[in-house]
Order: C-alpha cells, then structure tokens, then sequence
C-alpha cells in the first residue's frame, strides 16, 4: 500500500498527458547504471497487518506501573484533555505557518505559549521552541558569545546529556567549554567564582540540578554579573509552579526541559525545548517567534516575527540553522498549563516534592540506604544503595522502575504525584527485603 | 479570537489530581517563588472550545491541497498515529533498563535497516530532532573525520547558491567557513564552479539532489568524485529523497553521510512546524563517529540532544515503511514525480516554469515577466490561491529564480485535485491581466486579511499582557 489515490487508469492517462510511454522517462536524468533494480525491504503491508506487526513490538517493552526514575524525562500524570487537542487533524497535519491567513489557529495558540513560557519562567521573550532542554541550553550558550568572550561554563550538577550537548555545539563553533565542579551535589561556588576569568561568556546551571538539590541560584548569578558574564538557567518547569523563578534568580536567559508539561516519556521524544530571555537579547533568540499585529482591515492578528534573525533570510549569518522545531509539543504544553491552571501546575510541583520526600523518608528507614547529599530537595534525591543492581532488579520484578543508578554507585530516585503512598511503601519494603535477607 | 487569557475566570479550576496522600513537604521560603504565574484559569469545557475554535482556524493536510515545495506536504496516515500512541511506546522511560526497552530498540533497529537499503549506507542514528539538526550531526561527522585524521586545513564547506538556507547556516555552526558557488544556467552544479573552489582546504560539499529546483543533477557521480578527488566528503541533504526512494540510492550517487527528514519522505506529520525526526547516514568510515546519548551509553561520543532522538516519529515512520515496503516505496516516489510532472504540465502556457524540462517531485514557476506585465507578484498569487482553499507554494525560494513559486505535489494528491488546481491557476493567471488589484488585495475569504508585518518586527508584541 502507498496511499496513493490515482487509479491504475488514471496514472497512464496523466503519463500520456506528459507524452510518455512509461514511468522511467521520468527518471532520465538518472544515470542507468545507478537505478535501483529491486530493494531489499519486506513485502508493503496492509493496516491490519501493520498494527499487528508494531503493537508486537510495543509489546516486547515491559511498562512499569511504578516509575521512580526521572533524569531528564519525568512520569507525570498527562490530562485526557491534552491528547484530544494536540490529536485534532489540522493541528497535527499543518506546517510552520508561513502563511498567516490560513494559519491564524497555529499562530495564536504558540503566542498564547510564549505568554505562558514567560510567566512560568518570568522573563520577557519566549520563543516558538527548539528540540529540547538540551539544544535549548546549547543555543543559549550560543547567545551569550562575543568575541573577546567564548567561553562557556557549565556546572557539573547538570543532566550528562545537557552537558555532553552542550560540548559538542561548542566543540561545533570551536569554543571552549569548562566545567564548574559540584561539592555536595551543588555547584562549587567557590571554584565558579575562580573560573569567572574575562573571557567567560556565560554560566549554565540546573535548577533543580541533575542530582534534584536546589542550586544557590541568586548568589550564583549575582557571582556571574558580577564578572560581566550572562547567567543561563535550566528549570525544570513543574518546579516553577513554586518555585522562585529564573527573573528572580537574575538569569539572563531561562530554558529547559518541557516534557514534564504534557509530554509521554516515549523513550526520549519528542520532547521541546523552551527558551525565554530579556526583552534586552530578544534579537538574539534561535528559532520562531510569534508576534501580534494587525492585517488589512485593522483586526489583531498573529504572524512570525523578527524573522530577520533567521536561517532562510541571514543564511550564513544567521543565529542558529534550526528551521523545523517542536510546535506541536509546545501545543501540548499550552494545552497541559491551560488545563492544570496555576493552582494545577502547584499542586503538582508540592505533590511531587511531598512524595520525593515521603519516598525518601521510606528508603532510608532501611538499613544501608543513606542521602547522599543532605541539602534541600525538589523531587529527586541520590542515596546509597547496597547491592543496587539486585535492589533494582527486584523492585523490576515487582513493576517497579526504580532510581537511576549512577556511575559512583549511588542512585537517583525520583517521584511525581502518580507515585501513590500505598506503591512508595511497596517499593520501599522491596528494599527492605532485599536487603535484609 | 479571543486568546486563553481572556477566557480566564478567576477561581474556575478542573480537580485533575485529587488530594494528596502523603504530608506536604516545606519548600525553604528563600526558594519560593513570590507570585503564582498568570496561567489561565479555566474549565475542561473551556479549553476544548478553545482550541476547537483555534483548530478552525488551521489548514492542514487532512484539509486540502498543500504544495508546498521544498516540504513533502503528503497525507499523513492514521494509523501510524495510533502506533505511536500505544502505551507500550509512550509509557517507556529512556533510561528503563535494557531487558525493558527491547521492542523500542527493535523499532530504531528496523528502521535503521531499512533506511540504510533505501540509501545505500552503513550506519544511522536517530538522535536529531529535525533535518537542520540532521544537517549540524552530519557535518560534525565530516569535522571528526578531517581532525582524527589531522587534517586541520579543511575548513571550507562548499554550498550551491539555490541550496536550503539550513545549509549554509549549519557549516557556520560546525566551525567552517561557507563557500557559496553559482548554479549552472539549468539550475544544476556547473562543474566549473566547483573545480575553481575545491582545494586542499575543502572540508566537504553539502548537496541536496534533486536539487531545490527539482532537477536531478545528472553529473552527480562526476561531482562526487571531483569533491573525493580534492580529499573532501560529500554530504547528501535528503530533504528531497521522496522523489527518488526506491529509485536511486545517495550511497550509489557517491555519498558518505546523509540526513532525513522522516517528517518529508515517510509521512510523519509536520505538526504546525514540528516535532520532525531525522535518521543521520552514514558510511562504515564515519560510523565511529556518530552521536550517542551520555546517560544512555556514555562514552565521549558527540552528541546532539538528550536520549535517542524522537522515539516517537520514528514509530510513525516505521509503520509507513512497513506498509508501503518493498513495491510501495519507489511506487510513492514515482507518482511524486509523475503528479509533478503532471500538474507543471497542465499549468504551462500560463504561469512559465523556470526550467522547461522533466522535472522531478517538484518544480519552480517564475513569475516576472508576469510581473512585470501585469504588476501582480508571486505573493499575490500565492495569497490568491487561499481564496480558494489551497495552500500557497512556498514561495521566493530559491533564491536563484526571481518571483519563484514552487510547487510539491506529493503523491498522495489524485488526478483530480491536481486538475482542479491546475484550473486554479489558469484562472488566476487570467485575473491577473483583468483585475490585478483585486489580487494585490488577496486574500478575500480568509479568517483574516494581509497582516502587517513590519509592524510585527518593528514594535514586536511577543506576549499577551494583562494591561493591554
């Protein structure tokens, strides 16, 4: 099957049309030699089959009822409301809105996102999206860098990923990335304060950071201004339904992860990556902005904005190569924060925070298991945990995704509000057991 | 419309969570935050109107024709949406141990052998987002080969001027300078050109074939080997590979590394501007070079975002590949080509196409002499085209034909609304000579009418604010 509608009939009177005979006159220009004669793929199928064939591959995964591990990709709970709006055909069918007359409804709902990503972070400028929190961390790097000032720190409490992408886009323009330790699970304020040297561009940190401790975040970027450099922060975005926000935190530019707003964890995409700065570095931001005006007769409408900074207008000279971005996640987004409203989006950061805590009260009730780090925390926490791969495997046995294990040995939990006390207490016992057998 | 913001009513809420089950823990005050966001307070009911009313306001694929070149606009199947929604997929943590991931690896497996046949390399990776991402992992590719092998001269990527502006803008990313050569008269690579610019300093050449004119460039072995010769790679820009799946292969034209946009070729849906997905290619020589994700392989590999890239897009693409197989793919590319060729056919004698030849999946019209005799531009023409339930060709692209419209069928478009589209635009070219003021002031029909842009740019209003 190809889903190609012409007929049999039809594709021979449109072949005659063109006055050939056969379709290979079209593909003339096509070296002979080169022509494919048959590809080595299986027979097309029909969708009876094809839903067959892939729901068997579904199946092979293994779902965990409990999921007490995030890292970067978070189990929240997802409204039913969310995926009945971002399924609607237009929505999903629809290209970038090049043409603002046929696209009012594309346009409208990414500026209604930018308002939101403003407030939730409040800063002044958010963008239509990048990929995800680790290009967005990337691309603002990228903004902050000036001639005489290339270098680009990172702490080393944020998500490896981040970081690792982060180095590959500096490695990319050639630029120098250092790493600022962490001591205790936060940033080394003092070896930041060191490494602060002239030609630094900006700092990047994770708030809450990789770890799940809550980062000194003023007193870092006050360190950072202090020095002449721009202050970038990572949030998580559950967290600012209570937490302090990046504006207040003196960032300069705030981005992050956004699939905790509405996004399945779908094995790692298709995520989004927000980004919102000062109206002062407005000109600076990669990808789609939506603007407000007026069409002809005076009536508010939307259209894409200051496209001027753009690949398809600067070419060389532009601020990022990024064309396509995630609109539809950040539909989804829009649609998970109209949904949860402001009282929402707290309940499910307290939520989160109050059943972290909870779990980790539970597993240090047992013997051997310790926080590691003892500062302050949001809905992640590393402790240590004997015989972690048997632990694991156990609470695997029993539906339970547990921490992360880490390289040092330690483990990273996590829990949002779908964790229910009554499975939180089963994990811990799982622990328990195990560990005392 | 009225936005979200103003359908706000304070105190209106949906109990989506229940209460909680365990005591609240405190957040130190030096961390809270001082004002709620001014999210909108609303009801199910309300937001489902909502973007109900904004979905209206959309024109998708499921709505009508959609020739916007240079994009694959193609029916997007429903049923790939459903595989992608099985839980056994969306439910699945990136980091899940590996015994619980082995039906999404089978999936990233599977489609990369697949995408391997079709194009003839040795290895893929899904890790980028989006085909300008694909382009910035495939010209990273060529970065470490020149290093590891310390070649630190090449710092050169050559770009044809009618490339994507992606192009250009992703070699400045990676670190090299862009060398822009001119197009041949026939929209091609002219040889000469290119021979004048390679040297021990060129790094690669980024090519899309066919080309962003919709012509298959019949000196790509020749081009492949010149840029080999000069010890450069050559990097295939698979934006347009729907025109030749199943035809030929960018590993049989001379190819070391490519991208595709899975949300082109294999009928992903474009989702008002993304989430899109890329398979990056490559040669067995450049495998040791691909991106791999810290926390899920770890190693020093380069790497372009978190995890493996959008798992999701990939279960889409797998499910089309799957249905279209072996027969349906060069099937779907040959009436890609065919409806082109058909419709471009069926216009001439109007509007003038600015290669009068075979074309291949699209074609380019150029509209200044048009212009210039009855003053009415591309983009009145392309506005004019709304009135009548089509979305305009993409338009001034590229850059080398003036007044450019260009136009991409795809092949899920049936003879006839090629005909009534073909019709369209005769009758448009008449008007033209008529009545140019009355396309000058398209659209007619619309939700809204022209929007002021420079206003747009010059007082940028990027966000709803309570005091407006």
């Amino acid at each position: 099957m190809s889903y190609v509608p012409s007929t049999a009939e039809q594709r021979k009177e449109m072949l005659s049309a063109l006055g050939m005979e056969n379709w290979k006159e079209l593909y003339t220009d096509v070296p002979e030699a080169m022509l494919v004669e048959e590809l080595d793929l299986p027979e097309g199928m029909s969708e009876l089959e094809v839903s067959r064939k892939v729901s068997g591959m579904a199946a092979k995964n293994k779902v965990f009822g409990t999921v007490l591990r995030g890292a970067g990709a978070y189990d929240h709970y997802i409204p039913s409301i969310v995926r009945a709006v971002t399924s609607k055909e237009e929505f999903l069918t629809a290209y970038t809105p090049y043409q603002a007359e046929m696209s009012q409804g594309v346009l409208q709902y990414i500026f209604e996102y930018q308002t939101m990503i403003c407030e939730l972070t409040g800063m002044d400028v958010a963008n239509a999206s990048v990929y995800d929190g680790a290009t967005a961390a990337a691309e603002a790097a990228a903004m902050c860098r000036t001639r005489k000032r290339s270098v680009t720190l990172i702490s080393a409490a944020a998500n490896p990923d981040v970081i690792n992408t982060v180095r590959t886009y500096c490695y990319g323009t050639g630029d120098e990335l250092r790493i600022v330790p962490a001591r205790d699970g936060k940033t080394d304020a003092e070896e930041l304060q060191k490494m602060l040297t002239e030609d630094v561009s900006c700092f990047y940190v994770q708030q809450p950071n990789f770890f799940g401790q809550l980062e000194d975040a003023d007193k870092l970027g006050e360190m950072v201004h202090e020095a002449g450099a721009m202050y970038v922060m990572g949030c998580n975005p559950i967290s600012l339904g209570i937490m302090k926000t990046p504006a207040d935190c003196g960032a300069d530019i705030a981005v992050g992860e956004g699939q905790p707003l509405g996004m399945p964890m779908g094995f790692g995409g298709p995520y989004l990556g927000f980004m919102a700065t000062t109206a002062k570095h407005m000109r600076k931001l990669p990808g789609r902005i939506v603007g407000e005006t007026v069409d002809s007769e005076g009536s508010r409408c939307y259209v894409l904005a200051l496209q001027a900074r753009e690949q398809h207008i600067r070419r060389e000279k532009a601020s990022s190569n990024i064309c396509s971005n995630e609109s539809l996640c950040a539909l989804t987004a829009a649609v998970y924060m109209a949904a949860m409203g402001p009282e929402g989006l707290a309940e499910a950061a307290r939520q989160s925070m109050a059943k972290a805590h909870y779990l980790a009260d539970a597993l240090t009730a047992v013997n051997g298991v310790d926080l590691v780090y003892t500062g302050p925390f949001f809905h992640e926490f590393v402790t240590t945990l004997p015989e972690s791969e048997k632990v694991l495997q156990a609470l695997e046995n029993a539906g339970i995704l547990g921490g992360l294990p880490l390289e040092d040995g330690t483990v990273l939990w996590c829990a949002t509000e779908k964790a229910s006390r009554a499975e939180m207490d089963r994990a811990a016992s799982i622990v328990k057991e195990v560990l005392e057998a | 419309m009225k936005l979200l913001f103003e359908r706000s009513v304070s105190g209106r809420r949906s109990d989506l969570l229940g209460s909680c089950d365990v005591e609240y823990a405190a957040l130190p005050e030096e961390f809270a935050r001082k004002n709620p966001p001014a999210l909108p307070e609303m009801s199910e009911v309300d937001v489902s109107r909502h973007y109900t009313e904004l979905n209206q306001q959309v024109h998708g694929v499921n709505s009508g024709f959609y020739p916007l070149g240079s994009c694959t606009m193609k029916y997007n199947p429903r049923v790939d949406e459903d595989m992608a929604a099985l839980q056994g997929f969306t439910g699945i943590h990136p980091l899940a141990p590996k015994d619980a991931v082995q039906g999404c690896q089978e999936v990233l497996d599977t489609a990369a052998g697949y995408l391997c046949e079709i194009t003839g390399m040795d290895g893929m990776t899904f890790q980028p987002a989006a085909g300008a991402h694909g382009e910035f992992t495939g010209v990273m590719l060529i970065k470490q080969y020149h290093e590891k092998r310390g070649d630190s001269a090449r710092k050169k990527i050559i770009v044809p001027d009618s490339a994507h502006g992606t192009n250009p803008a992703t070699a400045v990313m990676c670190g090299f300078e862009v060398v822009n050569i001119p197009s041949a008269p026939n929209g091609c690579i002219d040889l000469e050109a290119l021979q004048a610019v390679l040297g021990d300093d060129t790094a690669g050449l980024m090519l899309t074939n066919p080309n962003t004119v919709g012509i298959f460039d019949e000196n790509i072995l020749e081009i492949t080997r010149l840029v080999h010769e000069a010890g450069g790679l050559c990097y295939y820009d698979g934006a347009n590979l729907n025109a030749v799946m199943g035809i030929v292969r960018p590993g049989d034209m001379g190819f070391d590394c490519i991208h595709l946009n899975l949300h082109k070729t294999f009928a992903t849906p474009h989702g008002g501007g993304g989430p899109g997905a890329c398979a990056v290619g490559c040669k067995e020589f450049l495998k040791e070079f691909l991106p791999h994700s810290a926390l899920m392989e770890g190693g020093d590999s380069i790497q372009v975002r978190s995890f493996s890239g959008n798992f999701l897009v990939v279960v889409r693409a797998l499910t089309y590949l799957l249905t279209l197989g072996r027969e349906g793919v060069p099937e779907a590319a040959r009436n890609a080509v065919l409806n082109a060729n058909y419709l471009m056919e069926q216009i001439k004698g109007t509007f003038v196409p600015a290669f009068d030849r075979v074309c291949m999946h699209e074609f380019v019209l150029d509209l200044s002499s048009y212009k210039k005799e009855t003053g009415v531009s591309a983009l009145d023409v392309a506005k004019s085209l709304i009135d009548y339930g089509m979305h305009p060709p993409t338009m001034y692209f590229p850059l080398i034909v003036h007044e450019a419209l260009m136009l991409e069928p795809t092949e899920t478009e049936s003879k006839e609304t090629l005909d009534e589209a073909a019709a369209v635009f005769r009758k448009l070219y008449e008007l033209g000579f008529r009545d140019p003021e009355f396309m000058h002031n398209a659209p007619h029909n619309a939700p809204i009418g022209r929007p002021d842009e420079v206003q747009a740019s010059r007082k940028p209003v990027l966000r709803w604010k309570k005091e407006q």
